[in-house]
């Protein structure tokens, strides 16, 4: 068992053997990855120590104290946040070596192919197919609203591989190249002008069969690692003190008195307390994870943020008045990066709309809540026991 | 971007001497102070039970939770006082727990070093034998200015009170009931009685002007940070009995807990729970610690603890259908406690004034 004084000496060699002053910023995070530094719960050889994921916090502050680089971890989030973790849970000995470490240092982006036109809340309905063709697979089909498609070198990718089964029983879960010539990558540009989601069209993609995740069949629950990983770590990062949207608003109302009026007063506080109590929730939720209690408030987190940022950069827009009505600048860009909180308050505004429904909506949020934390029955379905293609559609 | 905000280290979860704690108070309340033992007793003259709370106070000794061992108390701290309340409210018990054993005994233990009197009485409470009251409307926000002249309205749990802490323009005052004139007010919330109180004289002095002001501030600050405490357990013990019955009611050949539009506004309110629970938690470690961020997090649980209360237990009400606006059914004494609570130590806009100067964000010039 790896203790915090033994991370703590194991960060100190680190950094004495590879100084972070004069070492490439890449090399850096590699020895990081090789010493078992990256992740500190996952496996030996594998970028971890099979330590408390508690503990990581004892290595990150080392090296934050040290002033070494760090892996850019909003950039590469759904690497982190979702491939990883399914990556992990279920490739193979040979799949996790190969993809693990240049995920984590950064050396190659990841992005989620599995909303498509037609299957998105309703993500099990999916069309894009996958047929086997000695030791490859062929797939077809369209995805949509990829956040990443146009900077990723690879993606977790769900497709149909049997359409006489029901709906939830005929899909298989593969890691997909990008660069694959059947790949195309069109921009689809969003409310707030810019570009950082896209439509993906697959066309006889080839995948060889070892980059498939979990038994052909079975990539309906293989998905739910990646789903629940994904809400954790959209709610999951700690905040301080007016960290996030508030501290905008909050901003913009102590520079700029003359702004202020009695009716937003009220609902600026009304907002500062509930960012203030959500920061909080999420402090104690990360507490009972540490004690090795975690709770269902992951997803309530998701969701609380979601409407706080709505709510608080509405307010923004119209504290702002006369300036409120103007906007940045709508040229079309292609982000590497999502910055909820940069920008102009406008941006903030429009963005935040996206807050409850990417990553699950709040609609669907809820009704997880509602029943598989407080036990209330389920949706009536009539899609359980049908074969996929026998559907509506 | 200006720096962020200071805050202070907390410990947000419950410990395991807190759960045996809530377990002994929650098996107390059950077995003798059920919903249905309440709604007899409200048609009785006083909600309240004598032998209740000998056991609760002294044999539990939760009365003495806030009180230093060397003082006659169980020395432990606003952390289990605080799971105390959570039980009492998830039972709407009438009891006067948070007037006797949270406000008076937190402003007695800010005179106690220096006025043995003040010492006296504060064994007295920490040991349950005693009830004090400080006479005070309920509605009083820590930080409000005194004295008070004249009769003082809406003083709860008066008619249980064996002592009144009185803050008079000279200093506070310790005056036996007896020598005070109580006269009952009908309470909206009918567990938690109210009085118009006169005791402009007499009694033993506690303590001058000065030290009175300070001593009553941390009393009601004490107060306001574990009432928050209270309208989490009411808030609790409403969303589970609706979730409860919601899902055994049945109209339209379902069960009218698999509506969606139910089913979102219960998640909703469990959402809001998980904050209540947080802000509660803030609240009761920081007056544990003292830690100068006290101030700051009972105003923010207040303010966000009391709207919670409130909603949960007016869906209760709504969710249950007609049975919910029947007197037999316990729904409708949660909602008066909660709509009373949301007014008690300062109602939501005071504590949101606080807020706003504590974190300088000044209303309209
Ligand atoms: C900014 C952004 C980035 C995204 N990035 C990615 C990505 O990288 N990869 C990826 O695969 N996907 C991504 N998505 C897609 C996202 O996961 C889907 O948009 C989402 O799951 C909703 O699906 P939909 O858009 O088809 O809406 P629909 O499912 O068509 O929903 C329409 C409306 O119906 C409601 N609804 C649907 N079902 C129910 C129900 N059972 N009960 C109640 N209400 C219901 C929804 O809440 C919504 O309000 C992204 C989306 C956004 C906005």
């Amino acid at each position: 068992m790896t203790d915090a004084e033994e991370l703590r000496a194991r960060t100190r060699t680190l950094l004495e053997e590879h100084p972070p002053a004069t070492t490439d910023r890449t090399d850096f995070l590699r020895a990081r990855f090789d010493a078992g530094l990256a992740w500190v719960h996952y496996p030996v050889g594998l970028g971890g120590l099979d330590a408390p994921r508690a503990l990581q916090s004892v290595v990150d502050a080392e090296l934050a104290a040290a002033g070494a680089p760090d892996n850019d971890p909003r950039k590469i989030g759904i690497g982190l946040g979702m491939a990883a973790p399914t990556v992990l849970a279920h490739g193979s000995d040979e799949v996790k070596r190969r993809f693990l470490r240049p995920l984590w240092v950064g050396e190659e982006v990841w992005c989620q192919l599995f909303s498509e036109p037609g299957a998105g809340s309703d993500l099990a309905a999916l069309a894009t197919r996958a047929v086997r063709d000695g030791e490859d697979w062929v797939v077809d089909g369209q995805k949509v609203w990829t956040s990443s498609a146009h900077t990723a070198r690879w993606a977790i990718l769900i497709a149909r591989t049997d359409p006489d089964a029901p709906k939830h029983r005929g899909i298989t879960y593969f890691v997909c190249d990008m660069t694959d010539p059947g790949v195309e990558v069109r921009p689809l540009r969003q409310i707030t002008g810019e570009a950082e989601f896209n439509e993906v069209f697959l066309t006889g993609v080839r995948i060889p069969d070892a980059h498939r995740l979990g038994e052909v069949g079975d990539g309906w629950r293989v998905a739910q690692t990646t789903l629940m990983n994904e809400r954790v770590s959209i709610g999951g990062s700690r905040i301080p003190r007016e960290g996030g949207m508030i501290g905008k608003a909050a901003t913009t109302w102590r520079e700029r008195p003359e702004l202020r009026t009695h009716e937003l007063h009220r609902r600026l506080l009304d907002h500062w307390v509930d960012a203030e109590v959500a920061r909080l929730a999420g402090e104690r939720l990360r507490q009972q994870l540490v004690a090795g209690r975690p709770g269902p408030e992951g997803s309530a987190m998701k969701l609380a943020f979601a409407r706080l940022n709505q709510a608080i950069s509405g307010l923004e827009v119209e504290l702002l008045g006369d300036e409120g009505l103007l906007y940045g600048e709508w040229e079309m860009r292609r982000p590497n990066l999502v910055d909820f909180t940069g920008r102009d308050a406008g941006y903030r505004y429009l963005r935040s709309k996206g807050n409850s429904i990417e990553g699950g909506t709040s609609e669907v949020l809820l009704n997880i809540v509602a029943e598989r934390v407080l036990g209330l029955p389920p949706e009536p379905r009539n899609d359980k026991d049908v074969a996929w293609k026998d559907l509506a559609r | 971007m200006t720096e962020p905000l200071p805050e202070h280290p907390l410990d947000l979860l419950y410990s395991e001497t807190e759960e045996d704690l809530r377990a002994a108070v929650r098996a107390l309340l059950t077995d003798r102070a059920g919903h249905q033992v309440l709604l007899d007793r409200i048609e009785t003259e006083s909600p309240y039970a004598p032998g209740l709370w000998k056991s609760l106070a002294a044999d539990i000794g939760a009365a003495g939770l806030l009180v230093p061992e060397k003082l006659g108390g169980q020395g432990a701290s606003h952390r289990e006082t605080a799971v105390v309340l959570e039980e009492l409210g998830r039972a709407v018990t009438p009891l006067p727990y948070l007037s006797s054993a949270v406000v008076a005994t937190e402003t007695l233990l800010d005179l106690a070093d220096g006025s043995e009197a003040a010492a006296g009485l504060l064994a007295e409470l920490a040991g349950g034998r005693t009830v004090a009251v400080l006479a005070v409307p309920l509605s009083t926000a820590p930080g409000a200015e005194f004295p008070l002249t004249g009769p003082v309205p809406a003083v709860a749990d008066a008619p249980a009170a064996d002592v009144f802490l009185v803050p008079r323009a000279d200093g506070l005052y310790a005056v036996p009931a007896a020598e005070a004139t109580v006269e009952p007010q009908t309470p909206l919330d009918l567990t938690r009685p109210l009085a118009r109180v006169t005791a402009s004289v007499g009694g033993t002095r506690l303590a001058g002007p000065d030290a009175a002001r300070t001593a009553v501030r941390r009393g009601l600050l004490s107060g306001a940070g574990l009432l928050a405490s209270e309208q989490l357990g009411l808030a609790e013990w409403c969303l589970e009995e609706t979730v409860r019955y919601t899902r055994e009611r049945h109209q339209f050949n379902r069960p009218v807990g698999s509506f969606q539009a139910l089913k979102h506004r219960m998640a909703q309110l469990w959402l809001d729970l998980v904050g209540a629970r947080a802000a509660a938690r803030a609240a009761a470690d920081a007056l544990a610690t003292g830690s100068p961020d006290a101030p700051l997090l009972v105003a923010v649980a207040q303010a966000y603890c009391s709207k919670t209360a409130v909603r949960a237990a007016e869906e209760c009400v709504q969710l249950h259908g007609g049975i919910g606006m029947t007197w037999e059914h316990p729904a409708h004494l949660a909602l008066k406690r909660a709509k009373s609570d949301q007014i008690a130590l300062g109602a939501t806009g005071r504590h949101q004034d606080a807020i706003a100067a504590l974190v300088g964000l000044e209303p309209p010039l």
